[in-house]
C-alpha cells in the first residue's frame, strides 16, 4: 500500500447566490487517493464535478463557500487554511489544477517561458532566471514538447499544443496530487491521444505522484484510471474499480452512464444506446428521498423515503442505493 | 435507365475545390471531391481538425462558393445566383451547428424561433391553437415539453435542450437533407445520446437525409450508414460503416480508428 497523498472526509461545499440562496453541489464526498494512483470522476453535465475539483483545492472564493469535512493533502489538513495561505503554499507543489478550457488559460501577450517563471517564482522568488528557463526545456523536452514553444506565444499554438503546454506549466513543481478536469473535451480523438499519452509519461516517470481525471467520457477513464467514482447531484453514488465500473455497473444512474458509451467495435452497431431521461434535480432544493428517485427506472415508494446510505461491499465497491446487491442483481439480470 | 439513378442522387458532388488565399499562403482546403449522398442516407463525414470538414459543409450549403468543380442538387446543376434561387435551395437543405448557444437570437424567446419555422412552412394563416399544437408537437418529437419551454430565453436551457430544439426547428422545416456540423461535440456523453437518436428518428421517419459531421469514429461507426473519411482535404476511404470501420483499407482510418479509447480490446497509447 503506498503512501496517502490525499485523503478527504464528507466534504461539503455550497454556492451562495445572489439572491442568498445555498445550492449544495459538494453534498458528503470522501475518498482516498494513494501514490501513484490515478482516480477517475464521470458524471453528467452540472453534477458537481468541478465544483468537486476547486473544492479539492481549497480553492474558496465567493461564491464558493465551504461548510464542512477534512481535506487531507500529503499530511497537511488544507480545509482548516485561509484560501489565500493556500493558493501560495499549496497550489502548484502539493496540488495542481488544470482546467477544462486552455484555449482561454494563457494571457496571449505573454510568451510561454513567463507564465513558468510565475509558477516558479511564487514558490521561489530568488530563483534565477536562466535556471527557470533550464528547467522549462528539460520538462518540455521530456514531455515531447519542443523548446521553440517556450518562446512562442500562445496564438501561434495549435488546440492540442495549448493543452499540453497548460499541462506541462502546471506540473512543472511535481505535484503531488494532479487534478485534471476535462482536459480532453474541447479536443479531437488524435490530440485528445497525446494528452492521454503525456499524462500517463507524467505518472511513469514520477513527475506527478497522483492523479484525479475528471470527465464525462467514460472509454477515456476506462483506459486511464484505476478506480472511477460516479457522481450524481453532488454525491458520490457509486465507486469500484475501472474494470467492475464499466462491466458491472451497480447504481442505477451508473448503469445509464454506460450504456451511453461509444466505441468503434465490432456489436456496438446492434445495442440500443439507453438514455437517461430527464435533467438532474434542483440543488437548491433537492429532493428529500434519494436523489436520482425521479429519473430511475427502477423506483419504487421507499426510494422517497430518505437519502440511501452508501453500502460498502467486501471488496471495497460502495454504491448508494436501496437496493441491496443480489436485488439489483436480479433486477438487471430481468432485462 | 441511367436517368432513374442519377435522380436517386440528391446531392452530388465532381471535382469540389475551395482554395484559400494566393500565392505562399495558398491553402487547398478542399480538393478535388467526388460524392453521391443518396436520399434518405444516414452519411457521416469523419476527419480530424483541420482536415476541410467544415468548408466543405459550408461549400454544400452554399454559404461559400466553390473555387473549381460543380454541386448537383437532385440530379440537376444547384443555382444560387439570386436571392429567391437561394432560398428555394435552403428549402432543401438545413444545417445544425456545433455550438447550440450561439444558435439562438439570445433577445427572442423560443417561441418565436419555433413561430418562424411555421410561418416560414405555410402556416401563417393557422389559427394561434393550430400553431401552438404544432410548436407542441415538435417539441414531442425531441421529447420536450412545449409548456415547459414557451416564454422561456434560450440561456434558460441546457446545451442538451438547446440542441433538442435546434432539431425540433429541423422537424417543423423538414428540409430533404440536413447538414449536422459537429451537433454533439459541445455536449455532455449522457445527452449525446438523445441527439443521436433524434437525429436516427428524423431519417426513419421523415425520410430525410442526414450528413453527419464528426471528429469522433465512434459516433459516426453507430450511427451511419456510409462513412466518407477526410484527409487533408481529399476522401481517402468511403463505404458502408461494417466495410469502413472494421475492415480499414487506409492507414489513415486506422489511425483515426486507433485514436478512440476502446473498451472491448486494449487500447494502445503509443501506436
Amino acid at each position: 500500500m503506498g503512501k496517502m497523498l490525499l485523503e478527504v472526509n464528507n466534504l461539503k461545499t455550497k454556492y451562495v447566490t445572489r439572491f442568498h440562496e445555498d445550492v449544495y453541489a459538494v453534498n458528503g464526498v470522501s475518498l482516498k487517493l494513494e501514490e501513484g494512483k490515478s482516480l477517475g470522476i464521470a458524471g453528467e453535465s452540472g453534477c458537481g464535478k468541478s465544483t468537486l475539483a476547486l473544492s479539492l483545492m481549497g480553492y474558496y472564493f465567493a461564491p464558493l463557500h465551504y461548510i464542512s469535512g477534512d481535506i487531507i493533502v500529503d499530511g497537511k489538513k488544507i480545509s482548516e487554511m485561509d484560501p489565500n495561505t493556500v493558493r501560495k503554499s499549496i497550489l502548484g507543489n502539493e496540488i495542481a489544477y488544470i482546467p477544462q478550457s486552455a484555449m482561454n488559460a494563457l494571457n496571449p501577450t505573454q510568451r510561454i517561458i513567463r507564465f513558468v517563471e510565475d509558477v516558479i517564482r511564487a514558490h521561489d522568488p530568488k530563483k534565477k532566471k536562466k535556471d527557470i528557463y533550464d528547467l522549462a526545456r528539460k520538462r518540455f523536452e521530456i514531455l515531447g514538447l519542443p523548446e521553440q514553444v517556450l518562446q512562442k506565444h500562445a496564438v501561434e499554438l495549435s488546440g492540442g499544443m495549448k493543452q499540453r503546454t497548460v499541462i506541462a506549466i502546471s506540473t512543472i513543481l511535481s505535484p503531488k496530487v494532479l487534478i485534471a478536469d476535462e482536459p480532453t473535451s474541447a479536443l479531437d480523438v488524435t490530440s485528445q491521444k497525446k494528452v492521454i499519452r503525456m499524462l500517463r509519461d507524467l505518472m511513469e516517470k514520477g513527475l506527478i505522484h497522483s492523479m484525479i481525471f475528471i470527465t464525462h467520457e467514460l472509454p477515456l477513464l476506462y483506459n486511464v484510471t484505476d478506480d472511477i467514482m460516479v457522481m450524481y447531484a453532488g454525491q458520490i453514488v457509486e465507486r469500484g474499480n475501472a474494470e467492475e465500473m464499466v462491466f458491472d455497473p451497480l447504481h442505477p444512474y451508473a448503469k445509464g452512464l454506460m450504456g451511453s458509451i461509444l466505441v468503434p467495435e465490432k456489436g456496438v452497431r446492434d445495442r440500443k444506446l439507453t438514455a437517461i431521461p430527464g435533467t438532474p434535480p434542483n440543488l437548491k432544493h433537492p429532493p428529500d428521498g434519494c436523489l436520482f428517485a425521479d429519473r430511475c427506472p427502477y423506483v419504487i415508494p421507499a426510494c422517497r423515503g430518505g437519502r440511501p446510505e452508501e453500502k460498502v461491499l467486501p471488496n471495497g465497491r460502495a454504491y448508494r442505493c436501496i437496493m441491496s446487491e443480489e436485488r439489483i442483481r436480479e433486477v438487471y439480470g430481468n432485462e | 435507365m441511367s436517368k432513374t439513378k442519377e435522380e436517386d442522387f440528391c446531392l452530388s458532388g465532381r471535382g469540389v475545390t475551395k482554395v484559400f488565399g494566393a500565392g505562399e499562403n495558398r491553402t487547398v482546403a478542399v480538393d478535388h471531391v467526388d460524392f453521391d449522398f443518396r436520399e434518405g442516407e444516414f452519411i457521416s463525414l469523419v476527419g480530424e481538425s483541420g482536415s476541410g470538414k467544415t468548408t466543405l459543409s459550408k461549400m454544400l450549403l452554399g454559404l461559400i462558393s466553390l473555387t473549381e468543380g460543380e454541386i448537383q442538387y437532385q440530379g440537376k446543376p444547384r443555382e444560387l445566383s439570386t436571392g429567391r434561387k437561394r432560398r428555394e435551395y435552403w428549402k432543401g437543405i438545413q444545417a445544425i451547428f456545433q455550438d447550440p448557444f450561439a444558435s439562438y437570437n439570445m433577445f427572442n424567446r423560443i417561441d418565436s424561433v419555433l413561430l418562424d419555422c411555421i410561418n416560414m412552412r405555410g402556416g401563417r394563416n393557422l389559427s394561434r391553437k393550430q400553431k401552438a399544437e404544432k410548436m407542441a408537437e415538435a417539441c414531442g418529437f425531441v421529447n420536450l415539453k412545449y409548456e415547459e419551454l414557451t416564454n422561456k430565453y434560450p440561456f434558460e436551457l441546457s446545451g442538451g435542450q438547446m440542441q433538442r430544439l435546434m432539431i425540433a426547428r429541423i422537424f417543423l422545416l423538414k428540409p430533404k437533407i440536413l447538414l449536422a456540423d459537429e451537433p454533439t461535440s459541445m455536449i455532455d456523453a449522457c445527452s449525446r445520446a438523445t441527439i443521436l437518436d433524434m437525429l436516427q428518428k428524423l431519417r426513419n421517419e421523415i425520410h430525410m437525409t442526414i450528413l453527419f459531421i464528426t471528429h469522433d469514429i465512434g459516433l459516426a461507426y453507430y450511427v451511419s450508414d456510409t462513412v466518407y473519411i477526410m484527409e487533408h482535404g481529399k476522401f481517402v476511404e468511403h463505404g458502408s460503416a461494417d466495410e469502413v470501420i472494421l475492415h480499414p483499407k487506409a492507414p489513415y482510418t486506422r489511425h483515426l480508428i486507433e485514436d478512440v479509447p476502446k473498451i472491448y480490446e486494449e487500447w494502445n497509447l503509443d501506436a
